[in-house]
């Protein structure tokens, strides 16, 4: 049985085949996955919020897409992983419920989707899968073996980006 | 670190735990006479704990559950959520239609509308007793459901809280109805910056 690694809430693993990295329950969250399919090394990174800059404990640097996503980079390529070989896939951020005059922070699954995909496009990084939006949750994990990325939900069933 | 949470005294987090008990008290006072049966709850805990572990506090992040979530306005802002695994939910429902037990499979509109004024109700109930604790008067949103994986629902209260800080401070009860048919969990869970006021109207500060 190979490794399941999980990764929690504004958290990040980074590891190589055959482990599968998974994270359980995203609403508004992203996972991030970052993967070599030559060397077989990749990460998944759980973000709660899009900008550490706007937040008052920034501390913890995986909570946030501006600092998680560079963070899970450096430790990709520690592993192993080459820059240029590269490919992300993204899924999560829901809008969990639906209010008439939904503030700014029920939106907070766009704007962490937004800002996942401005991160990736300036360090470079092309986005291969995305599963983003509506109002349902997510339990996503990437095999590293193969770079299959899973997204399952409760009613509407489970893919593959 | 950098959350006020993070460093209440034992005499503060037995004030917060009275409020807990007052709130849930009548919370579950109030459910009781609805569905006529006897509801035993907990002693309330307080808990201080890092965001990603609160989805525990209710069995996990892949749990599934419905989540009633009411926004409260007034001088201490706080989120309230009043989550129910999924099998509880439909037994409440069942209770309140007059159907049979295990009737209900899934939840249409006129169900998710039953367990939405069931959040309400309780809502009501708790931060009345709140507020003749505290004198701290409290207006709840109206409600909104969603049935989904516990770490999705609980999310939602968790990224605000995510902006302050790493921990969250959560006031949380479990009702159970004397058969053990229903079980639920009820959080209050103050902004950052309510708790010094919620503190403070009790005389612990």
């Amino acid at each position: 049985m190979p490794e399941l690694v999980k990764v929690g809430m504004a958290d990040a693993k980074v590891g190589t085949a055959p482990a599968t990295l998974i994270s359980y329950g995203l609403g508004s969250c992203i996972g991030i996955s970052l993967y070599d399919p030559q060397t077989k090394v990749g990460g998944l990174l759980h973000i709660m919020l899009p900008d550490s800059t706007q937040s008052r404990a920034n501390e913890n640097r995986a909570k946030f897409a501006d600092t998680g996503i560079p963070d899970m980079l450096n430790e990709v390529l520690k592993l192993g992983a080459s820059k240029s070989r590269l490919v992300a896939k993204i899924a999560g951020g829901a809008q969990m419920f639906a209010f008439a005059n939904a503030t700014d922070i029920m939106r907070v699954g766009q704007r962490n989707a937004q800002a996942a995909k401005e991160v990736l496009a300036s360090l470079g990084i092309p986005i291969i899968g995305e599963d983003t939006g509506g109002s349902y949750g997510r339990t996503v994990s990437i095999d590293l073996s193969s770079g299959v990325y899973k997204v399952k939900t409760i009613d509407k069933g489970e893919k593959e980006i | 670190m950098s959350d006020d949470v993070a460093s209440l005294s034992a005499n503060q987090m037995d004030a917060l735990r009275e409020i807990g008990n007052v709130g849930a008290g009548n919370s579950a006072t109030a459910l009781s006479q609805i569905i006529n049966r006897r509801i035993d709850m907990n002693v309330p805990r307080v808990s201080i704990v890092p965001l990603g572990d609160v989805p525990d506090l209710v069995g996990g992040p892949d749990v599934m559950v419905v989540g009633v979530f009411l926004r409260v306005y007034g001088k201490a802002p706080s989120n309230i959520l009043f989550l129910l695994p999924r099998d509880s939910a439909f037994y409440l429902v069942d209770m309140l239609m007059g159907k049979k037990r295990g009737e209900t499979q899934k939840l249409d509109f006129m169900d998710e509308s039953a367990l939405m004024e069931i959040g309400n109700i309780l809502s009501g109930a708790y931060l009345n007793a709140l507020f003749n604790f505290t004198n701290i008067s409290l207006l709840p949103t109206i409600p909104a459901l969603a049935m989904d994986m516990a770490g999705a629902i609980l999310s939602v209260v968790l990224i605000q809280l995510g902006q302050m800080g790493d921990h969250a401070l959560v006031i949380e009860t479990e009702f159970n109805t004397d058969d053990e048919g229903i079980k639920g969990h009820f959080f209050l869970v103050p902004d950052p910056g309510s708790l010094e006021t919620i503190l403070s109207a009790v005389g612990v500060e």
